[in-house]
């Protein structure tokens, strides 16, 4: 009975958090034009999924990541350009859903990082090799 | 070594512990609110979910009145916990209508029976199109519309007991 309880709790959540509608037409299938299933595919591994929010909607399983796969491949499909599908997406939900932040005073300390990081390991061994001298 | 450099681990390791203790106290808010809050509606017509009620359009979102929109879906769980909040609202005469999400007639209609039918209007969104293009993440969310068919607010999440005064004052500031 205990086990039978911990099945059911253990499968109820999943079967409820989701519709049994099947996958969005272009969600898991590739475009016939292999240089536009390139850009959907790289524009897929740069947005966030909303749900599973540490993954992107190219590796998420999730149905409103699938959706959205179906919606970059559509775009992309009519012609439309990966930046603008991703420009679109930034108007809804902000820079959040991507993974390449923009350049902003916000996310500055962001790309300044690197430099400074460099910076700083430059001068410890400048440090150290004056030194042995 | 002086007696700042030897305090320095000691006070690196309290920072830490102050910053996790702080996230611990105060989780983070993973909710990702639509940016379209102030602008209208993206244009958008969605075929009725129910042969019964017709489906639902942007158009009928800018006819001078404020509703609500309720994004939900038969399948959705905490759906079924603000289904009494949306019965309220409306018995409070607030209009509602509604974005069914990858959603089957049946299941609307079975759903609507258990729990209480307080929609106008149910557009069927069965790829989550128009739910991504109004920058909603989740169901159940709920949206403020004007009547000139501004976006006014967001709710993201069930309608707890608490949010219906909050929900209506937010429909009374779009008049």
């Amino acid at each position: 009975m205990k086990r039978l309880l911990l099945l059911l709790v253990l499968t109820a959540a999943p079967a409820l958090a989701d519709s049994d509608l099947p996958a969005a037409r272009w969600a898991n299938t590739q475009l016939p034009d292999q240089r536009q299933e390139a850009a959907a595919r790289a524009l897929m591994e740069e947005l966030r999924c909303l749900v599973c929010q540490g993954q992107s909607i190219a590796d998420s399983d999730a149905e409103l990541a699938g959706d959205m796969r179906a919606l970059v491949r559509t775009r992309i499909a009519a012609g439309e350009k990966p930046e603008a599908v991703r420009g679109w997406l930034v108007e809804r939900y902000g820079a959040w859903v991507t993974y390449r932040p923009p350049v902003e005073p916000l996310s500055w300390p962001l790309w300044a990082a690197p430099l400074a990081l460099l910076g700083l390991a430059a001068w410890l061994v400048r440090k150290r090799l004056v030194r042995r001298r | 070594m002086s007696a700042t450099t030897r305090f320095l681990p000691l006070a690196v390791l309290l920072l830490f512990v102050g910053a996790v203790a702080w996230r611990l106290a105060v989780p983070r808010d993973d909710r990702v609110a639509s940016k379209l809050e102030g602008q209208p509606v993206p244009l958008f017509a969605l075929p009725a979910a129910l042969p019964a009620k017709p489906g639902l359009a942007s158009s009928d979102l800018a006819r001078g009145q404020p509703r609500l929109v309720n994004i939900f879906a038969s399948w959705c769980v905490p759906c079924i916990a603000e289904a009494p909040m949306l019965i309220e609202l409306k018995r409070q005469g607030v209009p509602i209508d509604a974005i069914a999400i990858r959603d089957r007639p049946e299941a609307i209609a079975a759903f609507l029976t258990a729990h209480g039918d307080p929609f106008d209007r149910i557009g069927a969104d069965r790829d989550s199109r128009v739910q991504i293009a109004l920058g909603s993440s989740g169901v159940p969310e709920t949206f403020v519309v004007d009547g000139a068919g501004i976006i006014r607010a967001q709710h993201i999440g069930p309608i707890t007991v608490a949010d219906v005064a909050l929900l209506r004052r937010a429909w009374e500031a779009a008049r």
